[in-house]
């Protein structure tokens, strides 16, 4: 068949009549165009098995990864908590880690001050060390009235939020008992 | 349950299809009442009554599960003699300490059972905070036929008789027809074919009574048999990816990882006394010294030897509630210098804004690690005294440090989902810019610290010095190895570091290491087990192959309770594990929750010790008597059973006993956390209650900046019927001020009837619903419902009471001008005040429940 038969045969009205699809709403709505599209995760270079970072439930997310961005994020269709599904927040996951609103920089307040500033990483991880001890070695209870030890500091607290992994509890309770600090508290009490 | 765990709901509608009935109860019509079979609006803060009536509807109609009842709970214990009941005291229970302004336990305990060895009441009479966990206590005398009048079955009758239909449609303003109708279908749901489960979140325990209302589910559950069981149990739907994982390794102020206590300066001050006083003779947990040295093992490696206790007198010791608010109002008070906030929003998130912002004005330095700056962040030029002028930015001292975070798609790591089961997340690539893991941030500033005290001998700087801290990093980055970590968390043999298969191989030698043993098994084998991802499909409907779920890979908790005394499961239909004669062990769909190849007939002999002590219908093995509790003889500091009190700030007095209020609940008096009437104040006539939106995530942090979601959910607003509009001259989508004495916040008005009008005795109170997500920054902004709330909390767990209070409403924006909680109190004067406490329970104003800190000494008005 030649290519004007080929045409002929693409024309919609006729493939509506042919094909017994008179509104247009069966296959005779593909086009070559259709026939062309996919997903954009299916050049995916790697497909990343995640958990949903929003309320408990757990979801599985599969994060669809391409020349080192991530792509898309969806439901896991093995996971037998969801199944594949996802829920608004869930489905927003991807806004979520890659939006624009996501600060790249250590920012500064100094004390009196009406901006933030930029700071390396490196030296802001000094200060916070640096000022963690000197608090410490203000506020350092050794022992109690009675005699009792104490060995502690209440001079700085800290509050953590539910989203951190278990591994990373593991290290602030850790670090912070070492340290002495008691005041160490989470949105699990909230 | 659908607008906050929508994809969880789907499986009640799995059940649904299957024949299951839905109840809702709660105050707001939702799109869980939308598909349920009843819906319940019952007034916020009333649900002690709606369930005390339930258990009152069980015992007077008999519909208890009697063979469940009387092999596996304490009902036929006998109590003191001495017990006096709220039926007796108007509301209160006996040993109230007016002088301490708390209670005594002594009396609730079992006969003749010495209240000297369990922990936690020592606890209550120095101020120092109970043991998170059962007490090591068992009944002495039993009355098997549940007749003896000072049996707990008998006590538990006497004590619910008054929750009558009658009084549960007057307390919670539902009709007598509706109550019945739910309490009948919960029974009819419940016995050997059939079981009915409860889920709840925040919306029970955000009371000054709050661990009481799950303690009333309790006693629901295992009156119905309805524990341990397939279909069954208490669901709390927890609201964070790993906030179960959070209690579990916790960041919490009383626990070290796996619920060990904290030690308390009083009386653990060696080892030998913190296991005396906080480890057990009988139950599971006559096996805490292996889960202590093996943590302090793993905390400290070599430098922890039998010689020096294993490092245990490194450990910092508590005097007291160091929990959240206790630290806020110490903040405000000058006593803290330094914060770190990590993936938290407390400005907004907690109660009362304005008094947090106030804290962080008096630290030297606040640190906060998030996605972008949130408004705990830039608290220094936003809030509402900012935008009043109250305070200049140029006036504040603090030094502020914003870190960026990665994203869960950036790090490795593991979450505990709400049902106890870990999985893995991995890094599917790199943090952006200075973007870094919490693990990062935590270890590196961990190996600056071990090198400024490296070269030191001052004695405090010891535990820094033993700090095992040597996890292997990776990448430019050096981000350490997540998978590392989660190996110490599991534990190890120290002679080898090979890892153990679980906290049955771990030692009080110092031999192994383990960094919380409830989650030991989780590396067996070496192999990272959250991180199996078998699929559903291709695997039992219990699924044990994906993830994994302390303890032990157990899906159900206390599942021996699923099979009936002999080890036969209760019926066909709801066989979850069972005894296998033959094999002599118990075997099932599941990990069985008991000690594998205890008989159904063991009985411990006299001298038993430890886990021999648990008979083999003892379900319940980390209690220490195997039962599960209808009455706690202790470890509860309000009572040993659940009773109905309204809530810090009502609009009724209470209709069931003249104690108004939770007389242990904890008020934080001063002049800048004022309090409304107890009831029917002039000022504040509504009751208020709090939410969360399908679209929005607590605090807003991971949603008001994207505008998917901030599409979706443009703006804050508040839910008022259309009664109230008419009242007040609210028109729907135009504005209103929302006041408590702590603030007034401005939000556009919905009025639907999708809130309940409450009608009590004839008089019509109306409910305000408000959600919490919003502020000052992100893509959408609006006042924060929490700056509403007080400071008031549960005495248990410290948590505060932010879903029912008392406020008023008016239509228009807020004034702008106006000082809040600065000034005088808004409102208008203080009307005079009707008393929350019987004369009994009355001292001075502050003193109810637990001292709570220092600082609160001198405060007191």
């Amino acid at each position: 068949m030649g290519s004007a038969g080929r045409a002929l045969l693409g024309w919609p009205v006729l493939r509506q009549v042919l094909e017994r699809d008179a509104r247009g709403l069966g296959a005779t709505a593909r086009s070559a165009r259709t026939e062309s599209l996919a997903p954009r995760t299916r050049d995916s270079d790697e497909v990343v098995r995640s958990v949903c970072p929003y309320c408990a439930v757990g979801c599985g997310q599969l994060v669809h990864v391409r020349d080192g961005r991530i792509t898309d994020i969806e439901g896991d269709p093995d996971s037998p908590v969801s199944q594949g599904c996802l829920c608004p927040k869930g489905a927003a996951t991807y806004q979520l880690v890659t939006g624009s609103y996501r600060v790249h920089n250590v920012l500064y307040r100094r004390p009196h001050g009406t901006e933030w500033e930029v700071i390396p990483l490196e030296r802001a991880m000094d200060m916070v060390a640096e000022r963690v001890m000197r608090t410490r070695a203000e506020t350092w209870e050794e022992l109690n009235d009675d005699g009792k030890p104490l060995r502690r500091t209440l001079g700085f607290a800290h509050l953590g939020g539910a989203t951190l992994d278990n591994e990373e509890n593991y290290l602030i309770k850790k670090l912070f008992t070492a340290l002495g600090a008691i005041q160490i508290e989470n949105q699990a009490r909230i | 349950m659908a607008e906050c765990h929508p994809v969880g709901f789907r499986w009640v509608m799995e059940a649904k299809r299957r024949g299951a009935t839905i109840i809702h109860v709660d105050p707001r019509f939702t799109r869980t009442s939308a598909v349920a079979d009843l819906h319940v609006p019952i007034r916020a803060g009333s649900d002690i009554a709606f369930l005390g009536g339930i258990v009152n509807y069980i015992i007077t109609n008999e519909r208890y599960f009697d063979e469940y009842v009387r092999n596996y709970t304490n009902a036929g214990a006998i109590i003191t003699d001495d017990y006096a009941d709220t039926e007796d005291l108007d509301g209160l229970f006996s040993g109230w300490d007016a002088e301490k302004g708390q209670y005594d336990p002594d009396t609730w305990m079992y006969k003749d059972v010495p209240v000297a060895p369990a922990a936690g009441q020592r606890e209550m009479f120095t101020g120092e905070p109970r043991s998170e966990r059962g007490a090591n206590i068992r009944a002495e005398h039993f009355d098997h036929t549940l007749q003896d009048p000072h049996c707990v079955f008998q006590i538990l009758k006497r004590h619910y008789q008054r929750y009558t239909p009658e009084m549960v449609a007057d307390v919670c303003g539902i009709s007598k027809e509706l109550f019945l109708e739910v309490a009948e279908t919960l029974c009819r749901n419940s016995g050997r074919e059939r079981t009915s489960a409860f889920c709840y979140a925040v919306g029970w325990t955000q009371h000054s009574v709050g661990v009481q209302y799950i303690r009333t589910a309790a006693i629901v559950q295992l009156l119905l048999g309805n524990i341990g069981r397939p279909g069954g149990g208490i669901l709390a739907l927890r609201g964070h990816a790993s906030i179960q994982g959070s209690t579990d390794i916790p960041t919490l102020y009383n626990i070290l990882p796996g619920y060990l206590p904290m030690p308390k300066a009083s009386f653990d001050t060696t080892l030998r006394e913190y296991i005396e006083y906080n480890g057990s003779a009988s139950g599971w947990w006559a096996e805490f010294p292996k889960y202590i040295v093996s943590l302090l093992k793993a905390y400290f490696g070599d430098a922890a030897t039998a010689d020096n206790d294993y490092g245990y007198g490194w450990l910092p010791r508590l005097t007291g509630d160091h929990s959240h608010m206790v630290t806020v109002a110490d903040m405000v008070d000058g006593m803290v210098k330094g914060y770190f906030v990590m993936g938290e929003n407390p400005v907004v998130g907690s109660m009362h804004g304005s008094l947090h912002r106030a804290g962080l004005r008096k630290l030297d330095w606040l640190v906060v690690r998030d996605f972008a700056p949130n408004e705990t962040a830039e608290f220094w030029r936003s809030g509402a005294e900012i935008d009043r002028g109250e305070v200049r930015p140029e006036d504040i001292a603090t030094e502020v440090f914003f870190f960026p975070c990665a994203a869960h798609t950036e790090k490795d790591g593991s979450f505990t989902n709400t049902q106890r089961m870990l999985q893995w997340h991995h890094a599917a690539i790199p943090p952006p810019g200075d973007c870094r893991s919490e693990l990062h941030f935590m270890y590196h500033l961990g190996r600056r610290i071990k090198a400024m005290v490296a070269d030191g001998n001052d004695p405090k700087d010891d535990p820094i010095r033993a700090l095992t801290w040597d996890y292997p990093t990776q990448g430019e980055h050096e981000e350490p190895d997540a998978e590392a970590v989660l190996k110490e968390i599991n534990g190890y043999r120290v002679s080898d570091g090979s890892p153990v298969s679980g906290y049955t191989e771990l030692t009080d030698d110092g031999s192994t290491a383990c960094g919380c043993w409830i989650y030991s098994g989780c590396y067996a084998d070496g192999v990272n087990q959250p991180a199996r991802r078998k699929p559903g499909r291709e695997q039992s409907w219990v699924a044990p192959e994906w993830g994994w779920a302390w303890p032990a890979n157990r899906r159900l908790l206390y599942n021996r309770a699923s099979a009936d005394p002999e080890g036969k499961p209760w019926s066909e239909r709801k066989a979850y594990v069972w005894w296998n004669e033959e094999q002599q062990r118990w075997e099932g769909h599941d990990v069985p929750d008991f000690i594998a190849d205890r008989p159904p007939s063991y009985r411990p002999p006299e001298d038993a010790r430890g886990k021999d002590t648990l008979s083999g219908i003892d379900p319940f093995i980390m209690q220490a008597d195997g039962k599960g509790w209808l009455f706690a003889p202790n470890g509860l500091l309000d009572g040993p059973l659940p009773t109905h009190y309204e809530p810090m700030e009502s609009v009724i007095r209470n209709p069931l006993y003249g104690q108004q209020c939770n007389p242990a609940r904890i008020e934080w008096r001063r002049r800048d956390n004022p309090y409304h009437r107890a009831f029917d104040d002039p000022r504040f006539p509504y009751v208020i209650t709090t939410y969360r939106l399908t679209e929005h995530h607590t605090a807003g942090g991971m949603t008001r900046w994207l505008s998917w979601l901030a599409e979706l959910q443009p703006e804050m607003f508040c839910e008022v019927s259309p009664a109230l509009a008419r009242e007040k001259g609210l028109t729907n989508g135009g504005w209103a001020t929302i006041t408590t004495a702590r603030a007034e916040i401005e939000c556009r008005v919905l009025v639907s009837p999708r809130v309940a009008d409450i009608t009590i005795k004839g008089r019509t109170y109306h409910q305000i619903g408000l959600p919490y997500h919003w502020a000052a920054r992100g893509l959408v902004t609006g006042d924060a419902a929490n700056e509403l709330v007080a400071f008031v909390a549960d005495p248990n767990v410290s948590i505060q009471e932010s879903k029912a209070l008392t406020g008023n409403i008016e239509p228009g924006r807020r004034s702008r001008g106006r000082r809040a909680v600065t000034g005088e109190p808004l409102g208008g004067p203080q009307p005079d005040e009707v008393p929350r406490d019987l004369e009994p329970a009355r001292r001075a104003p502050g003193h109810h429940g637990i001292v709570i800190s220092r600082s609160q000494a001198g405060e007191q008005t």
